[in-house]
């Protein structure tokens, strides 16, 4: 390749877009690094602590679109404290202030401020498209900001954010010359918002193919939208409650029936079960259906309309489904790929909503199984044995039995060999989440046979060191592991520092780890940092060794200590 | 909690400056934990797993506890132990602990868990019309509570014979059954609030107390929150005299009165301590009420008198 105009093999590397084959593509030689740093446009950073705004900004010069992430996983599930960090704002007034034209920001887990939002729309002429998942710290002014002041946005997806709601103005926000849309979300808004903006946004946006709405958009309104767009592909319905017999109603089945393009449907935030008949026709098509956020679809109203879902190949539901609902869904859904069973109730375990039963059933039904999210009241080995024959395409297996450290109900027996059965038949697994009772054995089956896997997330599992061992010793891909409330201490942190220089992130909480062995890896290990965080009142940390570290944190990083670490949080 | 923050500050004291010097020491002073005070000579390390103790509760795995660093031959640890377990015992006697106690349990995005609770909340709230009414209804002097479905009557009438059925065995002095009957007529009403019978109140949407009887049925079924059958004599400031809250009043105004918005009973009930003992209202730092606000919180203050 080196005979080749540096231009042909900048050619060759356009083809190259996923981002791990151009990271190694830029190790070959200093020729190709230089190509193609030259050459990128896309970067994702998995942590944004491990690399400086400035550091990127001077690699990839011609950097159009930008993927962060910021807080650990962990704490979507409250164990990391607020204002622990992932703040956007010094990326994106570094981006600012360089010649980059920013084109594309997709943030997950990160802190955002209205101030950044605005400097964001100011700054970067081109810009295109914002995507804000699971993020926090704005409010709907800075939303307005965007819609404003970003010419040619085709894209404004806010999934799930904590956001303060200013009420209703952001949408009267786009200009009349805004035409560009092509993918608006607003379905975690809380608030009100202009539905007569709304519906002339939506009027003057021909390209408009991904709309979900929030909880305050009703159903003549949603009838007015689907008559203006019938060339939605995804839609997201807010309120979805008429009386079937009014004459609103009549319309919406009727437009309905025009918008043979949509493939995703989501929302019924507020849903009137008679209703759902008007959606029968589009669900032929669907390859999408996400329900679960509508816990007003009881399992039997679930039940009938995924009947009539037989091209579905992801599926996002209740566990009011119910065991016999899966069974419904695996007679019906044979192109299904992907399957997420959220609880209903996560506290209630009165009723027991679905079990290893339904699991089984699906993965006999469903041959193209990849990606499995599955809350239930309990499993059995025999269940995960034969969901293992069953199904040997997992790519994603997230099993969480919501009452911890729950034993095979059958044989009481720990759940080892069931997921030792999983790992063994899904050799491209690259993602798990154990839960039920679990003692080393299982680890050392992740250990000798999960050789793809890259994340892993434990709670409430192990005997001892050998458990977490087995793990960093056999899952040579592994890149994030996350644990928490297992007896893994100080000989298993230690064994192998360098292990955590391959890997993204490491996360500890209340595990046996000593504040000592902490310190031991931080400073053999200067590439990685090494975060205690120490909730308690106390201003300074106790030089006493022995104090068991609640919550820890490491991963490795390019540009050492972070400076915007809150108090609370101690870097070795 | 509250057992374990006594006992570090019995072992500990005030002084925190000396921290570095006595390091050991502070750190356990100052560490919220079960445990002995003090004296943690060798510096054995508790662990705060308060969360997942209550996992190891229930599921007996404290055995896990013995390995890293703790010598489990060790007196002190093995007591150390036997005391947080105790503790633990106490705080939740027979039953397993609530799923809910442990933090980041199920692993569900909070954001999903708001969103479902929002949407539960409404469709439930829809749906109350159909649903029983279950209000707890106490009685001064009886040794526990009932509940009562006010939905399963239609009238005054049934619900005073329900409750007199229901408390029957519980009366003093002269009341009875045929007292509290009594009561729900409203032109007996004066005479007996008078007497030492009892009188049937409740609190309605607002938190305000009221005398059963003034509102019709339906109304008071879709407003009652709770029923609380009190002592004549302690129900003279609900509405009817003011004698008792008027001299509530002056002496609150004396102590520096309090911003109903942010007290709460406890502080309510320790400030009406302070006035009937005379003490000192030095402790008092808290802001003007409002006048017209006075008498309907002096309802509530009325019957926390009586625990005063």
């Amino acid at each position: 390749m080196n005979y080749f105009p540096d231009e042909v093999v900048e050619h060759v590397f356009d083809f190259i877009t996923s981002h791990k084959d151009r990271n190694s593509v830029s190790l070959v030689c200093k020729s190709w690094y230089k190509i193609e740093r030259y050459s990128r446009q896309r970067v994702f950073i998995g942590n944004c602590y491990s690399i400086t705004p400035q550091r990127l900004i001077a690699r990839f010069p011609g950097l159009k679109s930008l993927t962060l992430k910021g807080k650990p996983h962990f704490a979507d599930f409250n164990l990391v404290p607020h204002d622990w960090g992932g703040f956007v704002d010094p990326w994106i007034k570094a981006l600012a202030k360089s010649r980059i034209g920013l084109e594309e920001l997709r943030l997950k887990r990160m802190v955002v401020s209205d101030d950044s939002l605005e400097l964001l729309s100011k700054s970067f002429p081109n810009f295109k498209s914002l995507v804000l998942v699971s993020c926090e710290g704005f409010t709907t002014d800075g939303v307005a900001a965007i819609a404003a002041n970003c010419r040619f946005l085709r894209e404004l997806d806010l999934q799930e954010n904590e956001v303060e709601d200013h009420r209703g103005h952001w949408l009267s926000c786009f200009p009349e010359s805004c035409t560009s849309l092509v993918s608006l979300n607003f379905a975690c808004l809380k608030g009100e918002i202009n539905l007569a903006s709304l519906e002339r946004l939506v009027a003057r946006s021909p390209n408009l193919k991904s709309l979900r709405l929030n909880r305050v958009v009703p159903l003549d309104t949603l009838q007015k939208l689907l008559m203006r767009a019938p060339q939605l592909v995804d839609l997201g319905i807010g309120s979805y409650v008429d009386d079937p017999s009014s004459e609103v109603f009549s319309k919406l089945k009727a437009v309905i029936q025009l918008c043979n393009s949509i493939r995703s449907l989501s929302g019924f935030l507020e849903v009137a079960p008679c209703c759902m008949s008007a959606i029968y026709p589009i669900c032929e098509n669907l390859t999408f259906l996400n329900l679960s956020y509508a816990p007003g679809l009881q399992g039997n109203d679930l039940t009938k309309l995924v009947q009539h879902c037989r091209k579905l190949q992801r599926l996002w539901i209740l566990d009011c489904i119910g065991d016999k609902g899966l069974g419904v869904v695996a007679s019906t859904c044979k192109e299904l790929q992907e399957l997420r069973v959220f609880p209903s109730d996560p506290f209630d375990a009165g009723n027991a909503a679905v079990t290893e039963e339904g699991l089984v059933l699906i993965s006999a039904g469903c041959p193209k199984l990849n990606s499995l999210l599955y809350f239930c009241h309990q499993m059995t080995n025999a269940a995960l044995i034969t969901v293992a024959k069953n199904c040997t395409n997992f790519i994603r297996f997230r099993l969480c039995i919501l009452d911890p450290v729950k034993a095979d109900p059958v044989t009481n027996q720990p759940l080892d060999e069931g997921f030792g059965a999983i790992v063994r038949s899904n050799k491209s697994l690259k993602r798990l989440s154990l839960s039920g009772l679990l003692t080393d054995q299982v680890f050392l089956y992740i250990g000798m046979y999960a050789k793809r896997l890259e994340m892993l997330s434990i709670a409430f599992a192990g005997d001892s060191n050998k458990g977490m061992l087995y793990v960093l010793n056999g899952c040579k891909k592994l890149r994030k592991l996350e644990i928490r409330d297992c007896p893994f201490g100080d000989v298993a942190l230690l064994e192998d520092m360098g292990k955590y220089e391959t890997m993204r992130s490491l996360w500890m909480s209340s595990c046996e780890v000593t504040l000592g062995a902490c310190k031991t890896l931080a400073k053999k290990m200067p590439s990685l940092n090494v975060e205690i965080i120490n909730e308690s009142e106390q201003l300074e940390f106790s030089l006493d060794d022995r104090l068991l570290v609640d919550k820890m944190y490491l991963y490795r990083t390019l540009v050492g200590h972070r400076k915007d670490k809150p108090e609370y949080v101690l870097l070795l | 909690m509250e057992v374990g923050l006594k006992m570090t500050m019995k072992g500990g004291g005030g002084d925190h400056v000396g921290g570095c010097d006595k390091e050991k020491m502070g750190f356990e002073e100052t560490e919220l934990r079960l445990g002995l005070p003090g004296g943690g000579g060798d510096g054995e390390v508790v662990r705060k797993r308060g969360f997942s103790e209550t996992v190891d509760l229930k599921l007996n795995l404290s055995s896990k506890q013995d390995t890293s660093g703790i010598d489990p031959n060790d007196e002190k640890v093995k007591g150390l132990h036997q005391e947080k377990n105790l503790l633990l015992s106490a705080i939740d006697p027979a039953k397993p602990p609530a799923k809910a106690q442990v933090v980041g349990w199920p692993p569900v995005r909070s954001f999903r868990k708001n969103m479902l609770a929002t949407t539960t909340q409404k469709s439930s709230s829809e749906e109350s019309g159909e649903k029983a009414a279950l209000v707890k209804v106490s009685m001064d002097g009886a040794p526990y509570l009932r509940k009562v479905d006010l939905r399963m009557y239609t009238s005054y009438h049934q619900l005073s014979d329900a409750l007199a059925k229901m408390f029957s065995s519980f009366t003093i002095g002269n009341c009875g059954s045929q007292g509290i009957k009594d009561f729900m007529n409203e032109s007996k009403l004066m005479d007996l609030l008078n007497g030492s019978d009892y009188v049937p109140t409740y609190e309605d949407k607002d938190g305000d107390w009221m005398l059963v009887g003034d509102v019709p049925w339906e109304m008071f079924v879709e407003s009652c929150k709770r029923l609380r059958i009190m002592k004549g004599t302690e129900a003279i400031g609900l509405g009817h005299t003011k004698s008792c809250g008027e001299m509530q009043e002056e002496k609150l105004k004396e102590v520096g009165v309090v911003n109903r918005a942010t007290c709460s009973f406890d502080l309510v009930g320790r400030l009406l301590h302070a006035c009937t003992s005379s003490s000192s209202s030095s402790s008092c730092d808290e802001k003007l009420l409002q006048s017209q606000q006075m008498d309907a919180w002096m309802d509530g203050a009325v019957w926390l008198c009586y625990y005063y």
